[in-house]
């Protein structure tokens, strides 16, 4: 029993070490004095987070990553959520079917979808504009959102719904009050998947995306190729602090709600 | 019949193929309290979601007060709902839950506040206004939906099972709860329950359900004394029933002849005539145990001799099985009673109003 026990104490430290082992390498690379991602750290700085602010090619990209991402959530939110109380319907017919095709984006490979889209945006004569960018992310974060809060609407008991109805609310205040409020939970972590898809999305974003829609991510990308700035580390660290936070604030929102 | 208040003629619902309510129909006066009562799958919990306008209707036709209401939408029928899991609104406190259907009819807040108060106090859950309806007990929460059921005055109270998921002390409180609340408010109430003793407990008029049809709607004592046919009889109570045949139909009272050629008198249902097959329907408490040697004469009752099988002692009764000449037969007798010894011979007797004779 110890020793069964200790093995699997052991083993979980192991995979955790694995999936953080990354980070812990290139994180203390963004507070870097030198010129080189490279170890051994010859003095801590901030050199490079102020690189992030003060050039305006990284300054460009955090913006433009923080704009995109936000309206890709809306977005992606908006319609993953009336798609999920969509497939929720009682007598819809091909029902499944419908489902997998709103879940195609996550399983079909970046490339593919990325080639497609660029097509399709350049006939429309809107390729490499904000608005491609924000619809080639939406198309992959939607997965997400129908993911999420189809389980949040699955939790929810209908005969709470019929009771609300029965109560003389209307089919609108029955959404309104009752089945978006415990939807919310879902919707919520929907959006901050959508906001994190977007976020460190590179491959539909070289197809799509012009040169003044260079995003965070894809900056990071093409800065790697060229010289290997410890920029990217700082950048790096700019985008986990960012998630994380997103993360902390969902679960508060999550507490409060239970 | 144009008077009653909740009216189901020709009733039917499908799903698909399937026909769950079959041509029902059902008549219930303003301020009655009827159980529909019937094992799962009977179609008494589909009638109660037709009523409350969460399942449409297959035909036929559903009036409420004079008005055919088959294509009112839930939220215009003015029907309390109360439902077997609650079904409260978790993310609401207990006042906002009590409070919401006021909301929706638009009243003032003074009043819904002073409502509200009023249908928590009613409940004796005043106190408990400002919790989740998480943090409450099942019987708690019910008397919350109960409440909420309640407060905007509705023409009608639907219950779907309400009690099923409280435990047996806190179910028989709750009944005696819901009666008392039914007869102060005037309520008219309908309520479905696979429980018989509530439906005995609470009803004024029972509906007993199987396959789709009401086998029998009537006052617990007709139900239980008169059972329509033999899935009445079987499903209210326990009840022994025997093979006979039906020698003489002279109107309340009918002789009819046993298996094993023993003559018996019994009140029965109109319509079985002379040379019918029928089943004589025997309630267990029914039936008195007398020593085999005791002048037959002398009690002028119906007489089965009979051989003591076993004796279960079940707390406040005696459970006495007996071997006859027409096979076994259960009888309950007081705990006080003479305790028999197996193997002992006895004699069976019952009144002639107490054996009840219906079709096979």
């Amino acid at each position: 029993m110890m020793a069964m026990s200790l093995f699997k104490s052991v083993y979980a430290t192991l995979i955790v070490g694995f999936l953080v082992a990354p980070l812990l390498v290139v994180l203390p690379l963004a507070f870097t004095s030198g010129a080189f991602l490279t170890y051994p750290i010859p003095s801590y700085s901030f050199r490079w987070f102020s690189e992030l602010v003060e050039n305006t090619v990284w300054s460009r990209a955090i913006l433009n990553s923080l704009l995109i991402a936000g309206s890709t959530t809306v977005v992606a939110t908006l319609l993953g959520t009336l798609a999920a109380l969509g497939l929720r319907a009682r007598n819809l017919v091909l029902s499944s079917q419908i489902r997998t095709l709103f879940l195609l984006p996550m399983v079909v490979p970046a490339v593919v979808l990325g080639v497609g889209m660029q097509a399709l945006f350049v006939r429309f004569g809107i390729n490499s504009t904000y608005l491609s960018v924000i619809v080639a992310h939406s198309v992959i974060a939607i997965p997400f959102v129908v993911i999420s809060v189809s389980g949040a609407l699955g939790g929810i008991d209908r005969r709470v719904e019929r009771a609300a109805e029965s109560l003389g609310a209307r089919p609108h205040k029955v959404f309104f009050l009752v089945t978006l409020p415990l939807a919310m939970p879902g919707v919520a972590s929907g959006a901050a998947l959508a906001f994190a898809t977007s976020l460190d999305e590179v491959v539909l974003t070289l197809f799509v995306a012009g040169p003044n829609q260079r995003t965070l991510a894809r900056q990071m990308f093409s800065t790697l190729r060229e010289n290997i700035s410890p920029a990217i580390a700082s950048a790096a660290f700019v985008i986990i602090v960012g998630t994380i936070l997103v993360a902390l604030l969902l679960l508060l929102m999550r507490r409060r709600s239970a | 019949m144009s008077g009653a208040f909740i009216s189901f003629q020709d009733a039917t619902k499908d799903y698909g193929s399937v026909r769950v309510v079959e041509n029902l129909n059902l008549d219930i006066a303003r301020g009655e309290f009827v159980s529909l009562l019937g094992p799962s799958g009977s179609g008494k919990t589909t009638l109660l979601m037709m009523l409350a306008g969460f399942e449409s209707v297959s035909g036929g036709t559903i009036t409420l007060d004079g008005k055919v209401i088959n294509d009112l939408p839930t939220y215009k029928r003015d029907m309390g709902v109360v439902f077997q899991n609650y079904a409260l609104f978790p993310h609401m406190t207990v006042a906002r839950n009590v409070a919401f259907p006021l909301e929706m009819r638009g009243e003032a807040k003074a009043v819904t506040a002073a409502k509200v108060k009023k249908a928590l106090d009613m409940v004796q859950l005043g106190q408990l206004a400002d919790r989740l309806p998480g943090q409450l007990s099942g019987g708690q929460q019910q008397r919350v939906a109960l409440a909420r059921a309640l407060v905007f005055e509705p023409r009608v109270v639907l219950m779907d099972e309400p009690l099923g998921a409280l435990d047996k002390q806190l179910r028989e409180q709750m009944q005696l709860d819901i009666r008392e609340l039914h007869h102060r408010l005037g309520l008219t109430v309908i309520f479905v329950t696979h429980d018989q003793d509530e439906a005995l407990t609470m009803s004024d008029r029972i509906a007993i359900f199987n396959h789709g049809k009401i086998q029998q709607c009537a006052a617990p004592r007709e139900v239980y004394d008169h059972p329509a046919n033999r899935f009445v009889a079987e499903f209210i109570g326990e009840t022994n029933l025997l093979d006979c045949k039906v020698s003489e139909n002279a109107g309340e009272t009918f002789s009819v002849t046993l298996d094993d050629g023993s003559v018996v008198a019994a009140h029965g249902l109109p319509g079985l005539v002379a040379g019918d097959r029928a089943l004589l329907s025997l309630r267990p408490e029914r039936i008195e145990i007398l020593p085999a040697e005791t002048d037959a004469t002398a009690t002028g009752q119906n007489r089965l001799a009979g051989e003591i099988l076993d004796t279960i002692y079940q707390g406040d009764h005696l459970r006495v099985v007996i071997e006859t000449a027409v096979g076994q037969i259960i009888a309950r007798t007081d705990r006080k009673a003479q305790e028999w010894p197996v193997r002992a011979r006895v004699m069976l007797t019952f009144r002639a109003a107490d054996g009840w004779v219906i079709a096979p």
